[in-house]
């Protein structure tokens, strides 16, 4: 398989008033086209900083790549100029919004919107751009697409829009599609039928998808494999079945154990004690160790590389041994 | 469920699509149209910011009768033969200063021109001072103030500075020093002196609007999906930014008539033979005891013009803030 997309080292931080905030510290992954990675992590994990760097809209300032590269292709899209880069986003790879209420603009119709990518990178006639929006709405099963193609984002659904948002980002059948928590902001039941949508397209197109989530219900259905971020580094990597069986880092197992169960009926919740670390005082060594259950001092001092455990496994703990065999 | 509610549809309007690519724009349009009350219930039509507004106003009785009353003024502006049919600089001195009479029913001036007359003409120097400084403002003001919020920087940093400097010009006394040495008779030094003290106000505005739609997620988007930065801010921000710049605008084409007037009857903006209300109120003031008329009219015209401006800005205003709803 081809690599689309490979993300080598990649440290991103924001220079704000307060201080440095280290949001991405040495991030490595890779997508094949037809794979999807999820990338998980709660709030703050600099999942969502990766995913723009990426795109290449990241606000800068405050926003800085200050180390690694991103290879698009084959190509380093940190070397490319910014005009370059534009063309790219959209038609080579496109990203889907978590709150599409919010990430459609309000004044314009959802046909306009729509039309718009193939106005903006194939220079189409507004006309022919409608017909094309048309044919879009009717791909991601919106119903009556032709008589709704002049309607605006409001007068929509939560699951219609977030299928509207996921059309436009489909539109030039991209090939590498972010998807930032496209689902956190629906219903439950809209939930699996616009993850549904999303995982047949991407198989239609043979598409590289990263799915941005916090929620593992999601990614056991639809992922290939797994990237675990904590702030700001990846901690576990694996094949999606594997973490689900014997997770390799403890933060990973604590998140796995934090997932409700039917047979744990009346009992009390799991939570990983603590809350994340501040970016902008990371503590040193393993950034997990004031909240890890498994810490030693080796923990506090030692920041731990990411040990391959298995073939295509790889975990950011000293003790991903005694971590795997529970 | 309420998606499966909405599915049955779906098979039926890939059929549909053949036809829109092989019909014409009219034939799109005329389906369109059709349709938009089959879609959804019928009180829930396209409804845009501008359509919600423009359905507010209609039934606002203050847009409505400050909308007559510039409407009226503007066709008097263009056309005064239309309910004046004298000439403004044709004057008898021998009438100076007499009251009404058949034909002249607001009496005559110190100079025995006919005040109906010249407060008829009078409108045309307002209305015209009033919308050129207005627009050339508003255009001066939302394009500098736009680009400030867009780009930011260095860029917003020197703008902001200049529009404080321009603030810092007491209107007044800056008309005095300006506009006392242009001899031009015309109202072009004076829209373009208002232009001048007026855009800096219109700039913060724009700059403050442009900052807050910048921020908008689907400006992200737009952005993720490779819009250059001229589409962002033309498609994607400027309809998102341009309500406050309207509402602004509106309300200072009023105050923009009355610091005309102002001006002119210091003596420093329009200057006869110019038909202009301010200068009337000017030369009327120093006979008000003995041909208070004189004064009456073009102040009364003044008054109801500018009022009638500040009215349609509030409503404006009104219509197009959704917070207000």
């Amino acid at each position: 398989m081809d690599t689309l997309l490979d993300v080598r080292d990649l440290h991103v931080e924001f220079r704000t008033r307060d201080g440095v905030a280290k949001a991405v510290n040495g991030v490595n992954y890779s997508v094949n086209a037809g794979e999807t990675l999820a990338v998980l992590g709660e709030s703050g994990s600099g999942k969502s900083v990766t995913a723009q760097a990426v795109m290449g809209i990241l606000d800068s300032p405050p926003g800085h790549i200050t180390r690694g590269r991103i290879f698009f292709q084959g190509a380093d899209l940190l070397s490319l100029h910014r005009e370059a880069r534009r063309q790219l986003r959209g038609a080579r790879m496109a990203m889907i919004f978590q709150d599409a209420l919010s990430a459609l603009n309000p004044v314009l119709s959802v046909g306009a919107q729509l039309g718009e990518m193939f106005v903006v990178h194939r220079g189409l006639s507004r006309r022919d751009a409608r017909a094309r929006a048309v044919e879009l709405m009717d791909r991601v099963r919106i119903p009556a697409a032709k008589e709704r193609v002049g309607d605006y984002p409001h007068q929509f659904s939560g699951g219609m829009r977030q299928r509207i948002m996921i059309a436009m980002a489909m539109a030039l059948e991209p090939d590498l599609i972010i998807a930032d928590e496209p689902t956190t902001a629906l219903d439950v039941t809209v939930q699996a039928q616009v993850m549904e949508l999303l995982a047949e397209l991407q198989r239609e197109m043979h598409m590289g998808l990263i799915l941005i989530t916090h929620d593992l219900g999601v990614v056991a259905d639809v992922a290939d494999k797994i990237a675990v971020m904590y702030a700001g580094r990846i901690v576990e990597t694996a094949p999606v079945h594997e973490i689900y069986k014997a997770p390799a880092h403890p933060y990973t197992k604590g998140l796995l154990d934090s997932i409700p169960r039917l047979d744990q009926k009346g009992q009390e919740l799991y939570a990983i004690k603590g809350l994340p670390p501040s970016l902008l005082r990371i503590p040193p060594g393993c950034a997990f160790n004031p909240r890890c259950p498994m810490a030693q001092e080796v923990c506090r001092t030692d920041e731990p590389p990411l040990y391959e455990v298995a073939p295509h496994r790889a975990s950011a703990c000293h003790f991903w041994k005694e971590t795997l065999d529970g | 469920m309420p998606e499966q509610l909405e599915q049955p549809n779906g098979r039926t309007s890939a059929d549909a699509v053949g036809n829109a690519g092989a019909g014409g724009a009219m034939e799109f349009a005329a389906t369109e149209a059709a349709s938009i009350g089959q879609a959804t219930a019928p009180s829930a039509r396209a409804r845009s910011l501008w359509s919600d507004a423009w359905h507010d106003l209609r039934r606002n009785p203050i847009f409505i009768v400050s909308a007559l009353l510039i409407l009226f003024l503007v066709l008097i502006a263009i056309w005064p033969q239309l309910i004046a049919s004298g000439n403004p600089l044709a004057c008898d001195i021998n009438k100076s200063q007499l009251g009404p009479a058949p034909g002249h029913p607001f009496g005559f001036d110190t100079q025995g021109c006919d005040v109906y007359t010249r407060t008829v003409y009078g409108a045309r120097a307002s209305v015209t001072v009033g919308v050129c400084a207005t627009a050339g403002a508003a255009l001066l003001g939302s394009i500098l103030g736009g680009f400030a919020g867009f780009f930011g920087g260095w860029w917003d940093a020197l703008l902001s500075r200049v529009s404080d400097i321009f603030f810092g010009i007491p209107i007044i006394l800056g008309g005095l020093v300006f506009l006392s040495v242009v001899t031009n008779t015309t109202v072009w030094p004076v829209v373009g002196f208002i232009v001048l003290l007026g855009w800096p106000q219109i700039a913060r505005i724009a700059r403050g609007a442009v900052i807050t739609a910048k921020q908008n997620d689907y400006v992200q988007a737009a952005r993720a999906l490779g819009a250059g930065p001229a589409r962002m801010l033309l498609r994607h921000i400027a309809p998102n930014a341009i309500a406050p710049v309207i509402v602004v605008a509106t309300i200072a084409l009023g105050t923009y008539i009355s610091l005309e007037a102002t001006l002119s009857f210091l003596g420093v903006g329009l200057k006869p033979p110019t038909v202009s209300w301010g200068i009337d109120i000017s030369s009327a003031s120093t006979q008000i005891r003995d041909a208070p008329h004189m004064l009456l009219w073009p102040a009364a015209a003044l008054s109801v013009t500018v009022l009638a401006f500040i009215m349609l800005g509030d409503a404006v205003r009104d219509a197009l803030d959704p917070k207000l709803r």
